[in-house]
């Protein structure tokens, strides 16, 4: 016999229910206040228009990363954020460049300045 | 079984009560509700290949109407107003 | 009272203004992010490996800054002053967009009409799916919990904090964007607009009245 208790690991209890799947679920007062969209965001949305259009990936895989981020993400993250991920990992997936690639641009990126602007280059305004 | 691809206006079908983990256009809250085509939409690409990469096979779609009674039973808001969403035919089954 | 909040009628068509009218000044000063820095990592990456350029990145936010509810409105105004296009309208939206010359790519467009009997109105509670490519951007609050939460269980109280209240005996159609379709909603003509012209009746249609949160009131 063995001696002392036999434990399992903890499950969850989820129903299954998706996060981003919120109809019909509690919610506050719609806050009517809009933002203008940010010249980095729209080109995020550029990206993602382009990408598909060049059918690198689909708005159905856009979606589906965001979907697989999970509720904490989407507390913490805004929705550009969300969809500068999603795009990048989309793209990643087609083998559009390699995360070796992509980490040294974005180490490159940032020694450049302190600012979006000092980053960004390019010469747009 | 599912609707034909032409199927007829106002012809029943419940949402089938599926919970698969990963991404669906079926929405939670229509799983298991009874609704009526409202049109027939033609075929789509299933977006549960088109999501991860896959060839996706071309499925038929429809606008379903469900009321608020049949959606949230005591719980609706007013009973006769209408709820509409796209339901691929593969979530669909018909109802007698 | 209906209301719109920053509702753009003015079109932009440069990359530097926000849809306001305003600069990205903020957003340039701004201390660099994580997630900024990977756009711009992303979009480098890109177009050094010539997958695009960047005239053509340019070129897609002009086209996205181009497109506001203005467009959207004129298409209402003539379906307010054509029966025919009306019911061209409502058998096939994208074809009769595409033949007042709006450039609306794939946009797969159905119009729901509101009626003395009949008040719709369009969510995407799975993520945030909006006529795009003929009424811009959508508000930040389409893409909210609250709305797409609330609007399909209880769209009237949810209507009355955008300021419309409906009576009992109209019956309330949500419409939810749940795959490939995209929706408008026709807006009732509001009377005493007899006699106006089309410019006229298409300053009246604001986008929350296409989205459906919001009706058209006649000019005082």
């Amino acid at each position: 016999m063995r001696a002392g208790r036999i434990t399992l690991s903890r499950m969850s209890d989820t129903d299954g229910r998706r996060w981003h799947d919120m109809g019909g679920l509690d919610g506050d007062r719609v806050a009517l206040d809009e933002h203008d969209y940010a010249l980095w965001e729209k080109r995020v949305d550029a990206l993602m228009i382009l990408s598909t259009t060049k059918g690198l990936f689909t708005v159905d895989g856009l979606r589906r990363v965001i979907e697989d981020l999970g509720p904490d993400y989407y507390e913490k993250m805004s929705y550009y954020e969300r969809w500068v991920h999603s795009v990048n990992q989309n793209l990643i997936e087609a083998g559009a460049y390699s995360l070796t690639e992509l980490s040294d641009k974005m180490a490159e990126v940032k020694a450049r300045g302190e600012t979006y602007g000092a980053c960004a280059g390019g010469g747009d305004d | 079984m599912a609707p034909a691809p032409g199927a007829a206006m106002t012809e029943r079908v419940r949402v089938r009560e599926m919970i698969p983990p990963g991404h669906v256009r079926a929405p939670y809250y229509l799983r298991g509700k009874v609704g009526e085509i409202e049109r027939p939409l033609g075929p789509f690409g299933n977006p549960e290949q088109l999501a991860y990469g896959v060839p996706a096979d071309k499925v038929p779609l429809f606008r379903v109407r469900f009321t608020m009674a049949e959606v949230w039973g005591d719980g609706a808001e007013n009973p006769g107003d209408t709820l509409d969403a796209e339901i691929y035919a593969h979530w669909l089954e018909k109802v007698d | 009272m209906p209301h719109d909040h920053h509702d753009h009628h003015t079109p932009h068509s440069h990359s530097g203004l926000s849809p306001s009218g305003h600069p990205y000044r903020a957003d340039q000063d701004m201390p660099l992010t994580y997630w900024q820095s990977l756009e711009i990592a992303v979009r480098e990456l890109l177009i050094e490996k010539g997958i695009t350029t960047e005239l053509e990145v340019m070129a897609t936010i002009d086209q996205m800054d181009s497109r506001s509810p203005a467009d959207g409105a004129k298409v209402v105004a003539r379906a307010w002053s054509d029966p025919d296009f009306k019911a061209r309208l409502l058998a096939d939206a994208s074809a009769a967009s595409r033949e007042m010359g709006f450039d609306i790519g794939a946009l797969r467009l159905i119009a729901v009409e509101n009626t003395d009997s009949v008040h719709n109105v369009i969510v995407c509670t799975l993520c945030s799916c909006y006529p795009r490519n003929l009424l811009g951007l959508p508000p930040d609050w389409y893409k909210q919990r609250a709305y797409r939460s609330r609007v399909v269980k209880e769209p009237r109280k949810v209507l009355t904090e955008f300021g419309l209240t409906l009576p009992d005996d109209m019956t309330v159609r949500v419409h939810d964007s749940t795959a490939d379709m995209r929706y408008i909603v026709l807006p009732a003509r509001p009377a005493g607009t007899e006699g106006l012209s089309e410019d006229d009746l298409a300053a009246l249609v604001t986008r929350d009245s296409m989205i459906g949160v919001a009706i058209v009131k006649a000019p005082e």
